[in-house]
């Protein structure tokens, strides 16, 4: 766990530096769509004090994480340096840098799920997807990942399937909720 | 005295309100834990019926009443009854309620919930009785008691008035067969088969109590701060405004000044219901008595300790008392500007606390001259975003000022120096949730509840190895065995009970021997905890407190903001001290080098969470000091079986 948060963290730090080389990048590379977005956003939360976290906020809603070049047009169409953005980017668990899978499974890990066996909902799912907590597996299809209280304790434990919430989750469905999740996904493909 | 401007503006917006009455209604509580429950889906399977059968009921929409074990509830009203609630709905007894219930007035058996309102008269002529065996062990006995009742029913004649139904719960718990009558709310409790005859001769037929079977305890709780959660549509001011919303803001607007707003919460003796218990009255006093030109109040509802859900379940079943508490903070400290910090984590309580802002924006009740009386006032929700700190007053302020959330050296405290240098106010959702109901019942009502320097009421989270886990509100100086045992029915599974935790990872473990200590501020410090937002968990025997302490304290170590060394560093080094012990490699050095380090957190920490944090390692080994000798004596072997044990579930005796 630690360790991957430091590989983590070193990535960040790499990325934060990669960042500043590609700051001289010209910002015509960056998609229309999300500059236009990101755009929006900035208008709308104009000249209102301590915006900042409210536009990443914006950002992320629409977008579903916050990729670097938004980061990077924000720091100049605000006037403010890349590093405070990515000071409140990486100190905030709620923020995603890179793209989340196409479909999230989150376990809660509150105390209530955790006393109630939310650990071994965990290390089902590590087992059935062959990834670890936070990662994504390599055809982006699954995000995985545990998360503070969601505030269904009265149901531990819990897990959040694609933003729907199922509460009192045995071990044993959790490879059923996979499954529907690729019997889906064949049947659209 | 002659009426005020704003109390005439008031009372021209009430006059306003539509006064519907319903004859027929149905509420669906659809807070994040009804929604995830189903409720949504009852929603439309309750519209599809109603349209096909052709009953005639409003739908309505509410938070919930606290009873998360029974998601999700459905209260209605038919014509010819009091209104009933059901738990555990799903959608084929949603047609069944409409069919039954509406149509055919009969209450369906097993589903309906009990009132946990209980009289001592019999009113008007009572209609339900509702049937329960609430003891555990042996045969339940409710169906044959219902059978008798049904015959004793027949006997006098009666039956065609009279209905008998099963109940799902009472609200009390291991006192035999529990029979209430409905609507009076006459409870008679260890009632024998031989009794039922009595009950139906005498309390149905000649309206009279049977002395030697009432049951005389009132219910241990009181409703002030979830009065309203359960029984409005949170998306609707109109129907906050009839159940009394803005009522008391209006008052204190019009007729007292700011200053006898601040003294009659302080008479109150209301404290922060956030963790630390600072005397809210004297707060907004000393935020008032600062020279400044501008003031702010913040809401804080970043309620990130794990476990605890009353301030989503306040925000999502009346957002307008919150805000009304706002603004009546606003108003006594003189501020012209208001901010909610919501944390992200939670959307619908987002998404209700603004609609209830426009709401109130639109009625005039927000913006500029409100109610006609001069005064200026907005407020703004800002969003949290995952980071445990920013509960912490400075950090908070530094997270709206859109930085990341460190906290500060305290003093200047934010009621001199705040958001942007300016006299800051924050108050938690609880506190302000109080505060419209002690402007509408005085100060004195609230100060008669609670006990020593605590009072009113508070709300707890009870979660965990607890047979229903749920939101109650008591009185201070409630014990937390009644909290356990007469509201929430005891430990699951009848697993002896080991301890509770309340305040999350800031508080401490109280032992089973200690559960009858009354619940007040000071209590809890005397033994190590904190009374917190209050989250209070269960856990039984199965349970290793080694473990349990080493995940409090990982969630500190993840949430430390990492800016003074006790906190960043000694954390750390105490976690993996910990996890050493609960790999079996620990040595009682360990546990003289963890008291070291939990000291130096406590005394040099900057902010509340490194003060805090080792709080549950530190009453753990005061407390179950036993545990982590076994870990030590035990070595690997027994770490390796504690462990397997843990993650079947099981005591050590059953996994071994």
């Amino acid at each position: 766990m630690y360790k991957l948060r430091k590989i983590r963290f070193s990535y960040l730090i790499w990325e934060t530096f990669c960042m500043n080389a590609s700051a001289l990048a010209p910002m015509e590379t960056m998609d229309p769509e999300l500059r236009g977005m990101v755009e929006r956003c900035l208008q709308e939360w104009e000249g209102r004090e301590g915006n900042l976290i409210m536009i990443l906020h914006e950002i992320q809603n629409r977008h579903g994480f916050v990729p670097r070049e938004a980061s990077l047009f924000l720091a100049e169409a605000m006037g403010i340096p890349m590093a405070r953005i990515y000071e409140v980017l990486t100190f905030y668990h709620y923020f995603k840098l890179i793209a989340p899978g196409k479909h999230n499974l989150t376990v809660c890990n509150g105390t209530a799920c955790y006393l109630k066996g939310s650990g071994r909902l965990l290390t089902e799912l590590e087992r059935r997807l062959s990834i670890k907590d936070g990662e994504t597996t390599e055809d982006r299809m699954f995000h995985m990942e545990s998360v503070r209280c969601i505030g269904c304790c009265g149901m531990a434990p819990a897990m959040v399937v694609d933003q729907k919430t199922f509460g009192k989750v045995a071990v044993t469905d959790v490879a059923g909720m996979i499954e529907r999740i690729r019997l889906q996904e064949e049947s659209d493909a | 005295m002659p009426e005020s401007v704003p109390v005439k503006a008031f009372q021209e917006l009430l006059d306003a309100v539509p006064q519907v009455l319903f004859e027929q209604w149905i509420r669906i509580g659809m807070d994040t834990g009804g929604i995830a429950a189903g409720a949504d889906r009852l929603w439309d399977v309750f519209e599809k019926e109603c349209a096909v059968t052709g009953v005639e009921a409003v739908l309505q929409r509410t938070g919930t009443c606290g009873y998360a074990y029974l998601d999700p509830l459905v209260e209605l009203k038919s014509s010819g009854h009091a209104p009933v609630l059901y738990g555990c709905v799903d959608e084929p007894l949603a047609v069944r309620i409409v069919r039954e219930h509406l149509l055919g007035g009969r209450l369906i058996d097993d589903f309906v919930v009990a009132p946990r309102r209980r009289s001592k008269d019999l009113g008007e002529a009572d209609n339900i009785v509702l049937v329960k065996d609430s003891s555990c062990e042996g045969e339940d006995r409710t169906a044959t008691a219902q059978s008798l009742l049904l015959k004793a029913l027949r006997h006098h004649g009666l039956q065609d008035r009279v209905q008998v139904v099963r109940a799902l719960d009472m609200g009390i718990y291991k006192e035999g067969l529990v029979v209430q009558l409905l609507p009076s709310g006459v409870t008679y409790t260890n009632v024998l088969n031989r009794d039922l005859e009595r009950i139906v001769e005498q309390s149905i037929r000649d309206r009279a109590i049977v002395e030697d079977l009432l049951f005389n305890e009132p219910d241990p709780q009181t409703r002030i701060v979830l009065r309203n959660c359960g029984s409005i549509d949170p998306e609707c001011l109109d129907d906050a405004l009839r159940h009394g919303a803005y009522a008391g803001f209006a008052r204190a607007l019009g007729q007292g000044s700011p200053g006898q707003t601040i003294d009659c919460i302080r008479e109150s003796g209301l404290r922060g219901r956030g963790g630390a218990g600072f005397p809210t009255g004297t707060k907004w006093k000393l935020t008032r008595d600062v020279e400044a030109d501008l003031r702010y109040v913040i809401c804080n509802a970043d309620e990130g300790d794990p476990g605890a859900f009353m301030d989503r379940s306040i925000l999502e079943g009346d957002p307008h008392s919150v805000l009304e508490g706002l603004m009546t903070a606003a108003y006594a400290i003189g501020a012209g500007k208001g901010y909610f910090y919501i944390r992200a984590e939670y959307p619908l309580a987002v998404k209700r606390v603004e609609l209830a802002i426009a709401a109130a924006r639109k009625r005039g009740l927000l913006g500029k001259n409100i109610l006609g009386s001069g005064w200026d006032f907005e407020v703004e929700v800002r969003l949290g975003a995952g980071a445990f700190v920013c509960g912490e007053e400075t950090a908070l302020i530094a997270s709206i000022e859109g930085k990341r959330g460190s906290p500060h050296p305290r003093p200047p405290y934010p009621s001199v120096k705040g958001l942007w240098g300016k006299p800051t106010c924050i108050n938690n959702v609880e506190t302000l949730a109080s505060v419209p109901w002690i402007l509408t019942n005085g100060a004195k009502a609230y100060e008669s509840l609670g006990s020593g320097n605590s009072r009113g009421t508070k709300v707890f989270a009870v979660t965990g190895k607890v047979r229903n886990p749920q939101l109650v509100e008591v009185p201070m100086g409630t014990t937390v065995s009644d909290i356990i045992y007469k509201v929430c029915g005891g430990v699951q599974d009848d697993v002896p009970i080991k301890g509770v935790q309340t305040g999350g990872p800031s508080g401490g473990i109280l032992p089973e021997k200690h559960l009858e200590t009354p619940i007040t501020y000071e209590n809890l410090q005397k033994l190590g905890s904190i009374m917190g937002s209050g989250g209070m968990l269960v856990m039984d025997e199965n349970d290793c407190m080694v473990d349990v302490s080493a995940f409090y304290l990982k969630f500190c170590v993840d949430e430390s903001c990492g800016k003074c060394a006790p906190c960043r560093v000694g954390g750390y080094q105490m976690l993996q001290l910990l996890l050493k012990i609960s790999r079996g490699r620990g040595s009682e050095d360990d546990l003289v080098q963890i008291d070291r380090i939990c000291e130096a957190m406590q005394s040099a920490s900057l902010c509340g969470l490194g003060q805090t944090a080792p709080n549950p390692v530190l009453s753990s080994l005061r407390f179950f000091r036993d545990e982590y000798s076994a870990y030590i004596e035990g070595g690997t072997s027994y770490a390796r079986k504690r462990k397997k044990a843990l993650s079947e579930g099981k005591s050590m005796k059953e996994a071994v």
